[in-house]
């Protein structure tokens, strides 16, 4: 499963080569066209000329560390790309710069705490990596400043047809793209893997000035929160009731005739579907729909519940469903389901 | 000038739903411009073209709301912020729905009220159940203040003059703008209260040579206010800075002597706090020199804000006084030339 693949690649913001190769293997055959522009933003082309321009952006980047420094020791000193809650970091195993060097994240344990060490989570800034050697010469012969770490996770499958991993956010996107590109819309399909989201939508923007697309669809993963302790209106998504539609965040309003067009293409098709009820945070079309004099923008996302962690949970359902409800959108958008300046 | 910022006033238009006062706006300009048009983000362009410098004046015509993020099973529903809002403001509000659908915003049972957020609010519709409910309304509608304008003394006051105040100077002043030797753009922009977005876009599209946004401003003038030298009545203001953008000095200059000459009384703004879509405009490509002129307003994103008629007026002399002229860039420039 390229999505199993995808998820085990490394990618933190800024080191998305691994999976960029990974992408480019998989789906140069199914594109017209393939380029990569100066941030590292991966593009496919099909069916170039045709009206309306689409493009389809699911970022590649993940959250990670980087190394910053070495103790006498030889442990890793690290900082954060991308934002992780810190108490999710220790005692976790991680792979380190090309070589995927083993290391783990520790902290003093736990019989050396004081009483209240324990309640408290551990800062970033007091934590390290541990590579297993025993001086700083040793740790430079491995490990070098500026490297990234990544969890160290296989993807596997569990219960009801859901999938444990790290990364979904966003190689569940990107395997949409994926698939999507093997299809024919009678549209110009511009699937592009974008870098940097998670730093701040650095890719996006660049690749979004270039395309000058008439439309974008921003595929991304989304937080569920249907879990203990919190109540159904702050669930934000709800792993299984299928795709998410975002109505607002810290960055995009959705233009009233996207929700409608998602809406009535999702009930034409019988998908289920919801909306993200949480009006925070960001994503690429943000910086999308405000580049150039502005670009009609849609975020379709797949619930992922402990999203930025190294176990997050997708449910294979509500993936398949999202591919099926953007492409149910692309036909729409072919059919001049969108009112699009310039062909009005 | 009543009237047609009561009309302003009371239509629905939160940000990312201008359409309704789009279309109001539109209605009332129309016949005085040469072009008018919108764009994929919901701003009204209006051009009135008269050869000469490409002058951009913006107001920014959304209004901050409550977008519903949850519908229980009960009918009531959960909303959260567009722009920004304060939870106790909202007590008690009478909000109302694009299509009409009208509400009342009641509170969780809370034992201190200081410890009130906008989570523990909710919207009723009166509706008995989610089913009846989504009859009304679906998630991810927005709804704004429920207010009716009223003049009071000589002052006018209601829910959106934020900056629907600036929206109805800009249109008095296409109004009786008989002709200009400048080449206008009126861009009532939209998403200013969740990031200039709207003036973002529209700024590249038209690429200015100078940018006016048309705003209101906090005020200092009422008890125990925060210490700002802005009264009401007192004249519009011309803005130095805000968080946003630091005017241009020269235009600042240039605004003054303008409302000298023609005695217009004004006052300086240094707004501590907040922004306005000159904020988007003057970072805009190479950089485009901007400035504002703001209407001073009490309780600001109240439903009642209050706005005083005299300094309405007075901003459309302002801003008429300075569209009329000929504009010539090197005015602008020459601080940074020689």
């Amino acid at each position: 499963m390229l999505l199993k693949r995808l998820s085990e690649a490394s990618g933190t913001s800024g080191d998305e080569a691994e999976v960029r190769t990974l992408l480019k293997e998989e789906l140069t055959l199914y594109a017209e066209e393939v380029a990569t522009d100066t941030l590292g933003n991966l593009y496919f082309k099909k069916g170039i000329g045709r009206k309306p321009r689409v493009m389809v952006v699911a970022h590649m980047d993940e959250v990670g560390l980087m190394v910053v420094g070495y103790e006498k020791s030889g442990l890793l000193r690290v900082v954060k790309v991308g934002s992780i809650d810190d108490r999710v970091l220790v005692s976790k195993v991680v792979a380190i710069g090309k070589g995927r060097v083993p290391g783990v994240i520790g902290a003093k344990a736990v019989h050396l705490q004081k009483p209240n060490e324990r309640t408290k989570a551990i800062n970033i800034n007091n934590l390290y990596i541990d590579i297993g050697v025993r001086s700083q010469e040793e740790a430079e012969k491995l490990v070098k400043v500026g490297d990234y770490g990544t969890f160290a996770v296989t993807a596997r499958e569990a219960g009801d047809n859901c999938l444990i991993g790290k990364a979904f956010d966003n190689r569940a996107g990107c395997a949409i793209l994926a698939e999507l590109l093997k299809e024919d819309f009678d549209l110009e399909l511009n699937a592009v893997f974008t870098v940097q989201e998670e730093v701040g939508l650095r890719g996006a923007g660049v690749a979004a000035y270039s395309l000058h697309p008439d439309v974008a669809l921003v595929i991304e993963a989304t937080a569920a929160a249907d879990v203990v302790g919190s109540k159904e209106a702050a669930h934000v998504t709800k792993l299984g009731d299928g795709p998410a539609l975002t109505l607002m965040d810290s960055t995009y309003i959705a233009p009233q005739q996207i929700v409608d067009l998602v809406a009535k293409t999702a009930e034409k098709l019988a998908i289920p579907y919801q909306y993200r009820r949480l009006t925070t945070a960001g994503t690429d079309a943000g910086i999308i729909s405000q580049t150039h004099t502005g670009i009609l923008s849609a975020v379709i996302s797949v619930p992922c519940r402990y999203i930025h962690s190294p176990a997050s949970i997708i449910n294979l359902d509500d993936w398949q469903n999202t591919l099926r409800l953007v492409r149910g959108i692309l036909n729409s958008i072919a059919e001049g389901g969108l009112c699009l300046e310039g062909t009005a | 000038m009543k009237e047609l910022l009561k009309k302003l006033s009371e239509t629905y238009g939160p940000s990312g739903r201008e359409e309704q006062i789009a279309l109001v706006i539109r209605e009332e300009i129309k016949n005085y411009v040469d072009e008018i048009y919108t764009d994929n983000m919901g701003n009204l362009y209006a051009v009135k073209k008269g050869g000469g410098a490409k002058i951009m004046v913006a107001a920014h015509m959304d209004e901050i709301g409550m977008i519903v993020t949850h519908i229980d099973n009960k009918g009531f529903l959960r909303f959260s912020n567009v722009g920004s809002l304060s939870p106790h403001v909202l007590l008690g509000q009478r909000v109302v729905f694009a299509n009409g659908s009208q509400g009342t915003i009641g509170m969780e049972k809370l034992e201190e009220l200081n410890k009130l957020t906008l989570d523990k609010l909710y919207i009723d519709i009166g509706a008995t159940s989610k089913e009846d409910a989504r009859k009304y309304v679906k998630v991810g509608d927005i709804a704004t203040y429920s207010r009716e304008a009223i003049v009071v003394g000589n002052r006018i006051m209601g829910k959106a003059m934020d900056n629907r105040a600036g929206c109805a100077v800009l249109v008095k002043a296409i109004q009786e703008l008989a002709k200009t030797d400048n080449e206008v753009y009126a861009v009532f922009t939209s998403q200013e209260e969740v990031g200039l977005r709207g003036s973002r876009i529209s700024t590249y599209r038209i690429n200015p040579d100078l940018g006016l946004a048309i705003d209101i401003t906090m005020v200092g003038d009422t008890p125990e206010a925060p210490i700002m030298d802005v009264s009401l009545g007192k004249g519009p203001t011309v803005k130095i800075k805000d968080a946003s953008v630091i005017c241009h000095p020269r235009l600042k200059e240039m605004l003054s002597e303008l409302a000298e000459k023609n005695e217009i009384p004004y006052q300086y703004e240094v707004l501590t706090a907040g922004g306005t879509d000159a904020g988007a405009i003057h970072l805009t490509k190479e950089g485009i020199p901007a400035g504002v002129i703001s209407v001073p307003c009490r309780y600001v994103h109240t439903p009642g804000e209050m706005v005083d008629l005299d300094d309405l007026e007075h901003a459309v002399k302002l801003l008429k006084a300075f569209l009329s002229a000929p504009l010539e860039m090197r005015e602008i420039f020459p601080c940074y030339l020689e």
